[in-house]
């Protein structure tokens, strides 16, 4: 047997303080604070680090936030961390991770770039993002003067992940009250199991265009890659972080890829209704030469699996339209069933054409919002961060913030994962 | 207190006459007329029937300001709440009749009912400023157009929410972003499952028509010709005194640089979808206005357009950017610019 099992353990938690250590006491998490602060201005870049608590319900919005983080730590099975990244390379997807379910990591700080975005805890604007409902704990990162922006980037990106470690350890020697168990073996030993079930296969498409539009693979760019193969418990396992990238509302988190919502609904259904086949990772390329070659790899790898149907998630939106129905276009062709998932740009009134390319082979999407849908919210009692920065966002504008009032009016595009196109979200489009 | 229902119908059902009255000018008349008898019947617990317009169809065609200015008058007058139009079925200058009163009703904020057959050629304006019921093609449909009318009516006058399949007008073409109870990876493997069982599904984007787009012809003698600069990277004076949009943009800006001979430092970009380090090194990478400038001097152009023209393409609705082209296009057009370098980014 060559089956790579992952098992994920739970350990709930309901509420979370600071105080002398760092630790789980029943369903409480206690975090020593300085002490998290000392070990993390110890990397590279750094000056400042403020850390905060935001929970559910809570009048509290976090802007602008960069990524999104689950605590965990790895017990049992090679490698630890996030490989390549912050710590060694191993070949992950196997053994026994210990996750703090239900906390976030969020980062926040100076703006890097236009994709940083909006949490609200509580009210309207919670309700359009996962990560009202997760307990948060917030990061405000400060680096030394005078870096440029890849190294400020670089610098905010390894500090979240090097405090979703740290304080992922607290789970190792906490109860865990459930655990996923995420196991799959060769392509022959599932197609000898289960003969006569579909073979699907999961095309995962990343932004790979520069700064803050970059996902990493085991620490390598995406956007120096072929499109790539990918056991699903790898990228449940930490081999795939985000770079920051796209707009706030349909850019995967590193929380997104820890917790991939097409992976989990796929292995519900894996020797049931389906043959989960494993994951293609696209590199989404600016050049036509770039689109077309990894289109063409990525649906011949699909081919190459013996796909009878693919789900292809795309990250952003625009030219990565393209690299969407480009796909779509070769494996239906190939008589390869495909569904689709992907967010619009309809305009604030929703009239507007949604996409940017289309093939008539796209007969199956889904619709995940349109980020340019107007929202506006209320004035917080606590603010983390700096709304001043809601003028320089993707999705916000000169105005957006009334400082007076304390009131907010962005376009989704502004909100963490609002319209995710991994579906890890509720949005979706009606036509009226 | 009671809603206001006006309604408005053509000479013909109007009862003044056929063809022959079809130039007749509005006229507002406080009873129910034809049709309008019968729907004031069926919505009279409801809201308050206020009276009947009716206008030649050729008058309303041809003489579009004076009619507006007529139902101007009426709307002061009156202040409705909802107003019927038609049904139309396939009377093709009735419909398009019908889209006249629709959008001037629309624009003032009150709603506006109808009725046609699906090709009828004022449909596809209406539609947007009304919740138009399918109709059969002929007037012989009217005993089952008017009762869904008024039940559509019935549910507006009690501001019920309607929508499209349900209540069974047209869509009006507005996507509006809502929350399924079902997250989107759960409904796109639910869809998946269902094509791999070949069972009915429904997709929840319907794949939009796009315009092809004829290239212009060569410029004849680029030594002669004025070239302008138009971009959509988000290029712009340091500080964006405009307010230029990182993202989705509402607005296109313009900047004379008539007295320089590059960008340079001045200038750099707010688009908020691409790695800005190197346009902000050079925003000449993306505005080439130092390359032109040098093929000016050596008179291989004629001569570079004193402004150029900016905005910004990401999560830009193809509506706006149809409208800023025009907009654009008309100055350029105005200025005898005769050739335009587009850079995307």
């Amino acid at each position: 047997m060559r089956v790579l099992r992952l098992e994920i353990q739970k350990v709930k938690i309901g509420d979370i303080v600071f105080g002398t250590e760092t630790k789980v006491n029943g369903t409480q998490l206690t975090l020593n604070k300085d002490s998290l602060i000392e070990q993390l201005k110890q990397l590279p870049n750094i000056k400042d680090i403020k850390i905060d608590i935001a929970l559910p319900g809570e009048k509290k919005r976090i802007i602008p936030v960069k990524d999104v983080i689950e605590p965990r730590v790895k017990v049992e099975g090679a490698g630890k961390g996030f490989p390549g990244v912050t710590s060694g390379i191993a070949q992950m997807g196997e053994g026994v991770i210990k996750a703090l379910d239900g906390v976030a990591v969020v980062t926040i700080g100076d703006i890097v770039g236009f994709q940083e975005g909006i949490i609200d805890m509580w009210g309207e604007g919670a309700k359009w993002t996962p990560f009202s409902k997760t307990k948060n704990i917030v990061v405000d990162i400060t680096p030394v003067d005078g870096l440029n922006p890849h190294e400020h980037e670089e610098t905010v990106r390894i500090a979240g992940l090097t405090a979703a470690e740290m304080i992922g350890e607290a789970a190792r020697d906490a109860a865990s009250s459930e655990s996923e168990v995420y196991e799959l073996g060769t392509l022959k030993e599932e197609t000898e199991k289960y003969p006569a079930l579909p073979k699907v296969a999961y095309v995962e498409m990343l932004i790979s265009q520069g700064l803050l539009h970059d996902g990493y693979i085991y620490g390598v760019n995406s956007g120096q890659i072929l499109p790539t193969y990918l056991h699903p418990n790898e990228e449940l396992d930490h081999a795939v972080i985000s770079g920051n990238c796209v707009a706030a509302c349909d850019k995967i988190t590193t929380y997104q890829h820890q917790n991939n919502a097409v992976v989990k609904e796929l292995y519900k259904l894996h020797g049931k209704e389906i043959n989960f086949v494993g994951i293609v990772l696209h590199p989404e390329l600016t050049t036509m030469d770039g689109k077309l070659i990894a289109t063409d790899y990525t649906a011949k790898l699909c081919k190459q699996l013996g796909a009878d149907g693919v789900i292809i998630s795309e990250e952003g939106y625009g030219n990565p339209d393209s690299d969407l129905v480009m796909i779509c276009e070769r494996l239906e062709k190939a008589g390869i069933k495909t569904v689709l998932i992907t967010d619009e740009c309809s305009g604030w009134d929703g009239t507007s054409q949604p996409l940017t390319d289309a093939k008539e082979e796209a007969v199956a999407v889904v619709s995940t919002g349109n980020v340019s849908h107007v929202i506006e919210l209320d004035k917080a009692d606590v603010i983390l961060g700096d709304p001043h920065a809601l003028a320089n966002i993707a999705g916000g504008w000169d105005g957006a913030y009334d400082e007076e009032s304390g009131k907010m009016k962005c376009e989704l595009n502004a909100v963490i994962g609002a319209t995710s196109e991994i579906g890890t979200h509720h949005a979706t489009v009606e036509l009226y | 207190m009671s809603k206001k229902v006006l309604y408005y119908l053509n000479q013909f059902f109007g009862q003044i006459g056929g063809e022959d009255q079809a130039g007749i000018a509005p006229q507002f008349k406080e009873e129910a007329v034809g049709p309008a008898m019968a729907f004031s019947n069926g919505i009279k617990d409801k809201g308050e029937f206020v009276g009947t317009i009716v206008c030649g169809d050729n008058y309303i065609n041809e003489h579009k300001q004076e009619a507006l200015e007529f139902l101007e008058m009426i709307y002061k007058d009156i202040q409705p709440d909802l107003v019927i139009a038609g049904p139309a079925f396939n009377a093709g200058r009735y419909g398009m009749a019908c889209a006249t009163v629709a959008e001037f009703f629309y624009e003032k904020g009150v709603p506006v009912i109808s009725g046609m057959y699906e090709e009828n050629p004022g449909l596809e304006t209406t539609r947007k400023h009304a919740y138009v019921i399918p109709t059969t093609d002929s007037a012989a449909g009217m005993r089952k157009a008017l009762p869904a009318m008024v039940k559509l009516a019935t549910k507006i006058l009690a501001e019920e929410e309607v929508k499209p399949k349900q209540d069974g007008y047209f869509a009006q073409g507005r996507r509006l972003t809502v929350i399924s109870d079902k997250i989107g990876a759960k409904r796109a493997v639910d869809m998946l499952i269902k094509r791999l069982k070949n069972e009915e599904f429904e997709t929840e984007l319907p794949m939009p028509e796009f315009d092809k787009v004829e290239p212009a012809p060569a410029v004849a003698d680029l030594s002669k010709a004025s070239i302008a600069l138009v971009t959509t990277g988000g290029i712009v004076p340091k500080g964006n005194p405009d307010h230029l949009q990182s993202a989705s943009a509402q607005k296109w800006v313009k900047y004379d640089v008539s007295q320089l001979d590059k960008l340079g430092d001045g200038y750099y970009t707010v688009h908020g979808g691409y790695d800005p380090v190197y346009a902000n090194e050079l925003p000449d990478r993306i505005v080439p206005l130092d390359q032109l400038r040098q093929l000016e001097k050596e008179g291989y152009i004629g001569k570079v357009y004193e402004f150029f023209y900016s905005t910004t393409g990401t999560g830009t609705s193809v509506e706006n950017s149809e409208k800023f082209g025009r907009e654009i296009g008309k100055e350029l057009k105005v200025a005898g610019v005769d050739a335009v370098i587009l850079t995307s980014t």
